[in-house]
């Protein structure tokens, strides 16, 4: 028996044996996959399970979730896993899928590729999810060529089913009709058939995993599934869709460093006694100073300077870091953002100018001035030339964030522009996204720089910048 | 778990479609999963921590669970600064120091300790939401409102509350609930919650709803939508929705949205008609600019 096990064994003595199984297994996995789950939590989910009528699966579903999974970044994790573990076909969909493979041509199996390929076509035209789930099946038996014992991801299934159904042609053919129709309506039904498709890849892997697991057992399908949560996966190994997905989490992140740079403004300690409507106020106590007033605090408006390497070393990072900069400077108003390689360029106008991200890269790429000799990173001389032209326009307010690995191809290190700039900002935080232990390694130079810097803080991944922007004093 | 006293959690509903059913008489409608997670929270008496972005019917929620169940509705507004005096209980200073006074001009031999006594009991107490919520005896859901924004510290006021259903008064004792009230607590995420507090509460994530599920709101809530001008409405604001925006539309601009289409007589949106009306959907300059952008690339 796992700890997982004996921790629920005592609140699920009425939970069915298989089930709790099940979840056990389900939460070992989830822990395993790095979503935090205590005890209590454990206990509340079999208290749940208790309670929720089982053949509901959304229910289910909603109640595991509502009792295990705390944050939202971890959803998808969870629905990976639910999906796996509790994959039970239920009578009633088994029912609708009957009836519509039925009205097609008597049963799955003997359905002929055009056949197929005509109920792909209105899959993904209509969106029916019954059409789809029907489909997946009817496709994978035919088309995956899954062999039991093959040790083969399921991924590679996926893709070969929809390459036979002619997914991606049929998108197409949608398309371009979409585009015929033209106006708004077409614009709203390529959204339509892109979404619809992307349902249909869903049941298609659904349906893989289905077969997979029968073959190979819940916990083998779900340990080959096992991804890092998106707040560990490490910025300089960011693929493009990871980088994409990063866009959604990035913004709150950036509001949240904006709502933190605000909050510390407020939350300077009170101001002075205010002795006039102490007195007013003392009035309704007889006389007496019961409350005391004060006067509010003078409101000082903080302002963030970014500093970003935008080098070839540091480049999976310089994407995500240019993401960044843009949700920072469309968050909090008072952004300036500079970019640099061994020149240096303000940015903050193309980064305003721009409607979305891409835009705003494209822009960086094209019209910032950022090589002055040849093209490698050169903190010195980069920092050196910004201290020159901006640094007098700093003020105690501004808080100045360095984001770069500070590897300077052994150039001149020049620390004293870093401690020029400390000396006349409220802050200046470096955040390098090498693991700590390269550090001042090869060609990096941080500990120069990191003398003079109010921190110098590793920031590989989400989880590290989240805490950097929770931890700011 | 429960404090000993206390009842048992409650048996308010029959079944999580029983509460989808009674939401909807109410006017709000719930999908499978929000139906299930208010059922769990009454079953198991455990808060309910509502998460998502601005707009999507956190603060609504609660306010249809106390209709629907006929409860008072208790909300403490969280913001910068909430403490104990406004959050939990505060003593009536200015009652105290009168009766003090009072008490100099008619008795003159009572000790001290008597004085004291009685001027730290209930008639001196003034109850702030979360105590009041406690003391309640009539069914009561509390509404604990955008908990991001107090500081982390403040939070640790609130735990007790939460996970034990009682309140500290040094001088008094502590006092227990006599019910389960049903607690929601929404939040913009503007900060990550506690372990603490994400821990003795269930989990509910609104997002933006479903096409289904909006356009089934916009028909129940806008008097005079037919059908196809409801289904395009809402197909358009997911498009809108999908771009990158600085504030996306919430629910409830979509509902002004297809208000103002109705009150304009309009049948059919175009890329026309949905861009001269863009600023009822969105807020920001930047953020119309770019929409109207994407419509005119479906014009032409």
């Amino acid at each position: 028996m796992t700890v997982a096990t004996d921790q629920a064994q005592s609140g699920a003595t009425v939970l069915a044996e298989g089930l709790f199984a099940t979840f056990s297994g389900f939460v070992e996995e989830l822990r395993a996959a790095g979503v935090p789950v205590s005890t209590t939590e454990v206990l509340d989910a079999t208290n749940a399970l208790r309670q929720l009528p089982l053949l509901g699966r959304q229910a289910l579903k909603s109640g595991l979730a509502a009792t295990l999974v705390k944050q939202e970044g971890h959803w998808s994790t969870f629905e990976t896993l639910f999906d796996v573990y509790f994959s039970l076909r239920l009578p009633a969909m088994d029912a609708a899928l009957g009836g519509v493979v039925d009205d097609e041509a008597g049963s799955g199996q003997e359905l002929t590729a055009s056949q197929l390929a005509e109920m792909a076509y209105r899959a993904i035209m209509e969106g029916d999810r019954d059409l789809m789930a029907a489909l997946a099946q009817a496709a994978v038996s035919r088309y995956a060529g899954m062999e039991p014992g093959r040790s083969v991801s399921g991924s590679y299934y996926t893709f070969k089913t929809l390459r036979q159904l002619g997914a991606d042609s049929l998108l197409a053919r949608l398309l371009a009709s979409a585009q015929e129709a033209g106006g708004l309506e077409g614009r709203l039904l390529e959204e339509d058939y892109r979404r619809h498709l992307r349902e249909l890849r869903a049941e298609v892997e659904a349906e893989v995993h289905r077969h997979l697991i029968s073959d190979r057992g819940a916990s083998a399908v779900a340990r080959s599934l096992r991804r890092p949560l998106p707040e560990d996966v490490d910025f300089m190994h960011l693929g493009k869709d990871e980088l994409a997905a990063l866009q959604k989490t990035v913004q709150p992140l950036a509001r949240k460093l904006a709502v933190r740079l605000a909050r510390k403004r407020r939350r300077r300690a009170g101001g002075r006694l205010d002795f006039r409507a102490t007195m007013r106020r003392s009035l309704s106590s007889g006389g007496v100073p019961v409350e005391p007033r004060y006067k509010a605090p003078h409101r000082s408006k903080p302002e963030l300077w970014v500093l970003a390497d935008i080098s070839g070393s540091v480049a999976a990072f310089a994407r995500f870091t240019l993401q960044l900069v843009y949700a920072l400077s469309s968050q909090f108003s008072r952004t300036r953002s500079w970019v640099f390689i061994d020149g240096i360029d303000e940015v903050t106008d193309l980064l305003k100018a721009a409607s979305d991200v891409g835009e705003a890269v494209h822009h960086i790429n094209t019209q910032a001035d950022v090589i002055w000799a040849e093209g490698h990173s050169d903190y010195g001389h980069a920092l050196v030339d910004f201290l020159e032209r901006w640094a007098r326009e700093l003020t105690t307010r501004t808080t100045v964030l360095v984001l770069g690995d500070a590897r300077n191809n052994y150039h001149p290190v020049q620390p004293w522009a870093v401690a020029g700039l400390a000396e006349r900002a409220r802050h200046v935080w470096w955040l390098n996204p090498e693991p700590r232990a390269y550090w001042d390694t090869g060609d990096s130079v941080l500990a120069h720089y990191a003398t003079h810097c109010t921190g110098v803080l590793e920031c590989r991944n989400l989880r590290q910048l989240r805490h950097f922007i929770e931890s700011l004093p | 778990m429960l404090p000993p006293g206390t009842d048992p959690p409650g048996e308010r509903f029959e079944s999580p479609q029983a509460v989808n059913q009674s939401l909807r008489s109410v006017g709000y409608l719930a999908d499978e999963g929000i139906a299930s997670v208010v059922f769990l929270a009454d079953r198991l008496g455990k808060p309910v921590l509502v998460e998502g972005p601005a707009g999507t019917g956190k603060t609504q929620l609660a306010k249809s669970v106390a209709e629907m169940t006929g409860s008072r509705l208790i909300r403490l507004q969280c913001y910068e600064g909430l403490d104990e005096s406004k959050a939990l209980y505060e003593w009536n200073y200015k009652k105290q120091l009168l009766r003090i006074q009072a008490e100099q001009v008619t008795r003159e031999g009572e000790t001290w300790e008597q004085l004291e006594e009685d001027i730290f009991s209930e008639p001196f107490l003034l109850p702030r939401p979360l105590l009041e919520a406690i003391r309640a005896t009539d069914p009561v859901v509390l509404l604990i409102d955008e908990v991001d924004r107090v500081e982390v510290e403040t939070e640790a006021l609130l735990l007790e509350v939460l996970s034990d259903y009682q309140v500290s008064v040094p001088e008094m004792g502590t006092v227990k609930a006599n019910q389960i009230p049903l607690v929601f607590l929404t939040s913009n995420n503007t900060r990550e919650l506690s372990e603490a507090l994400k821990r003795r509460c269930l989990y509910l994530h609104l997002d933006f709803p479903s096409a289904q599920r909006e356009k089934e709101i916009v028909l129940a809530k806008v008097p005079g939508v037919g059908d196809d001008l409801a289904e395009q409405v809402v197909r358009v604001v997911k498009l809108v929705r999908s771009l990158e925006l600085k504030k996306a539309p919430s629910v409830s601009e979509t509902l002004d949205w297809a208000r103002t289409l109705v009150l304009l007589g309009v049948q059919h949106v175009d890329a026309e008609r949905a861009k001269a009306t863009l600023h009822i959907l969105l807020k920001y300059s930047s953020d119309i600019e770019r929409a109207a952008k994407e419509l005119a690339a479906a014009d032409s």
